[in-house]
């Protein structure tokens, strides 16, 4: 029996790839249909139009939600992208070789502690010195903090990693023309890395996006749309997590609507991001 | 379809003539158990245990709330009604009921919080946001941070009978999941006040948690009050059905009233009916 090993290989990827599409539609589709009995009841308007959030006595409003999910990630996006960025500059171009060594460990150590660990140190020792400034303590601002720690690291380690990748002849090159240490970051190194800094971002935003446990300690979960950096928010993901063991009937399919209603977020925020490589490939 | 499917469709064949099998020829193995979705936890740990003692047994739990229970039992539809109050009289004359565990809620505050009491007024004001400062109830000054719990949690329901007030009325500061984060909530944060179970509290507090139980209306509250009834908010989890349960309800009633049960009851920081044990306790000094 003749058995080409190309063939068997083609056959195993085209397979195994085949299986990641369907396990992310399988997903879709199980929200779907969990979330459809409601859907078809109030409509989908409810979930935007309702007064408040009472999913027992039918009332659906996800939009402070929705809006707490996007202010806590949009904040740590803020606060973390600089900080990520500009500490793998400093470890790529500025630290001493041992520096940038002991550097990148203690970010990896950073990226593997657990979210409930964070979620921990939070309630514990944050929101504790927040509520001295302002009570109650649990708000948006802690959790943007903590999401910043979390998502700090893998913008970091992504971004040395695409900055390590950029050819040293377009490096040697500028330092031949005499541009300065900074004008050869900013200038040459950071364009040319554009795409790995993208990916950086697109893979931290989704996870402040989908962070539950440390959000849920650290961020009072109160369902309404906060005014300010000290008011309590509840995002889409402690939503599900808080109430989904109790829920039963229309209040359980509602929280399949958050699910949903994440997915949507998460699939905008993607095609925004492709949108803006596409562009950048266009005119870069 | 290569030898893969055929063998996936011969595994599948084989586990439902299995199953139709087991079914036929033993009627009684299967303990289905309907009702209360705070009993449901309980009784689903229980079942685990009670399935590893009686092996082929299968306890199916399945919520719906305590109307239901009693709904299903007397259609027949369910061996045991799960109901997580006590029976009202007319109930207790159609049905059969036997307590299996206590659950009771406590205010808890900071251990630096001044206060040791608060009146069921009290309590309203403060959950209402009428009262917004802890120096108007004869503490120290500083805001009160109310800790409520999320929608669908059953001390939130009791919390609410009890007090008679709507979910959509309370203005909190802070919405928490279970027990352990209330808590935390409060062990990080002087001003704030919470309600958790009794059982889980107490565990705490023996831990050295810096949080104190306050007593409602003056009756301390502790697991003993909850035992003996003094304490106001407290419930009775019960099991129920109409006419005789079948031979295995029997025995998993038998089985969660043990002292055996003690543990998992108390593991779900509810309060075990341990008559048995307290008067061991009692006899204990004299001999």
């Amino acid at each position: 029996m003749h058995l080409n090993p190309d063939l068997i290989l083609l056959w195993l990827v085209r397979g195994l790839g085949t299986i990641s599409a369907i396990l992310v539609l399988l997903i879709l589709l199980f929200l779907f249909k969990e979330a459809f009995p409601v859907l078809r009841e109030v409509g989908i308007g409810a979930f935007f139009f309702d007064a408040v959030w009472q999913p027992t006595k039918g009332k659906f409003n996800l939009l402070p939600m929705i809006l707490g999910t996007l202010w806590t990630t949009l904040g740590a996006m803020i606060l973390a992208t600089p900080l990520g960025i500009l500490s793998a500059i400093f470890c790529q171009f500025y630290a001493p070789d041992f520096l940038a060594k002991l550097y990148r460990r203690l970010l990896e150590l950073l990226a593997g502690i657990p979210s409930v660990v964070y979620g921990f140190w939070g309630l514990l020792v944050l929101v504790p010195m927040i509520n001295r400034i302002q009570p109650p303590g649990a708000s948006v601002l802690a959790g943007i903090l903590i999401l910043t720690l979390m998502i700090l690291p893998t913008i970091a380690l992504i971004a040395d990693a695409s900055f390590a990748k950029v050819p040293t002849s377009y490096l040697t090159g500028s330092q031949a023309l005499g541009i300065s240490q900074w004008g050869m970051v900013w200038g040459v190194a950071v364009p040319a890395a554009k795409s790995g800094l993208m990916t950086a971002g697109i893979l931290a935003t989704g996870r402040a996006l989908g962070e539950t446990m440390a959000v849920l300690m650290v961020c009072g979960n109160v369902v309404k749309t906060p005014t300010g950096l000290f008011d309590p928010v509840r995002t889409l993901t402690a939503n599900i997590a808080l109430e989904m063991a109790y829920a039963l009937g229309d209040h359980r399919s509602a929280l399949f609507v958050s699910g949903l209603m994440l997915m949507v977020v998460v699939i905008g925020l993607i095609a925004v991001a492709e949108w803006v490589v596409a562009e950048g490939k266009n005119y870069g | 379809m290569g030898w893969l499917g055929k063998t996936l469709l011969m595994a599948g064949l084989g586990l439902s003539l299995w199953g139709c099998g087991q079914s036929a020829s033993e009627q009684q193995t299967k303990l289905v158990l309907t009702g209360s979705s705070t009993v449901a936890p309980l009784a689903n740990e229980l079942g685990k245990k009670f399935e590893a003692q009686n092996p082929g047994v299968r306890v199916d739990v399945q919520t719906g709330g305590s109307s239901r229970g009693f709904a299903d039992a007397s259609q027949g539809l369910n061996d045991l009604g799960m109901v997580s109050r006590d029976l009202t009289d007319d109930e207790k004359a159609e049905f059969q009921d036997w307590a299996i565990a206590k659950d009771g809620i406590a205010i808890i505050v900071h251990q630096d919080n001044p206060l040791t009491t608060l009146s069921d007024n009290e309590v309203t004001a403060i959950y209402l946001d009428k009262t917004n400062d802890w120096q108007a109830l004869g503490g120290d000054t500083g805001q009160i941070t109310v800790v409520n719990k999320a929608e669908g949690r059953s001390t939130l329901e009791l919390f609410l009978k009890y007090f008679d007030l709507e979910n959509g009325e309370i203005q909190a500061d802070v919405v928490i999941g279970d027990n352990q984060q209330g808590i935390k909530t409060v062990a990080g944060n002087p001003q704030a006040i919470a309600y958790v179970s009794i059982g889980a509290a107490e565990q705490e507090i023996a831990q050295g948690t810096p949080i104190k139980l306050l007593a409602m209306d003056g009756v301390e509250a502790t697991t003993e009050n909850i035992k003996n009834g003094t304490f106001p908010l407290s419930r009775t989890l019960n099991l129920v059905s109409q006419g005789a349960p079948n031979p295995l309800a029997q025995q998993f009633i038998q089985f969660a009233q043990s002292p055996e049960a003690y543990a998992v009851v108390e593991a779900q920081s509810f309060v075990p009916l341990d008559s048995q044990k307290a008067k061991a306790k009692d006899l204990a000094p004299q001999s």
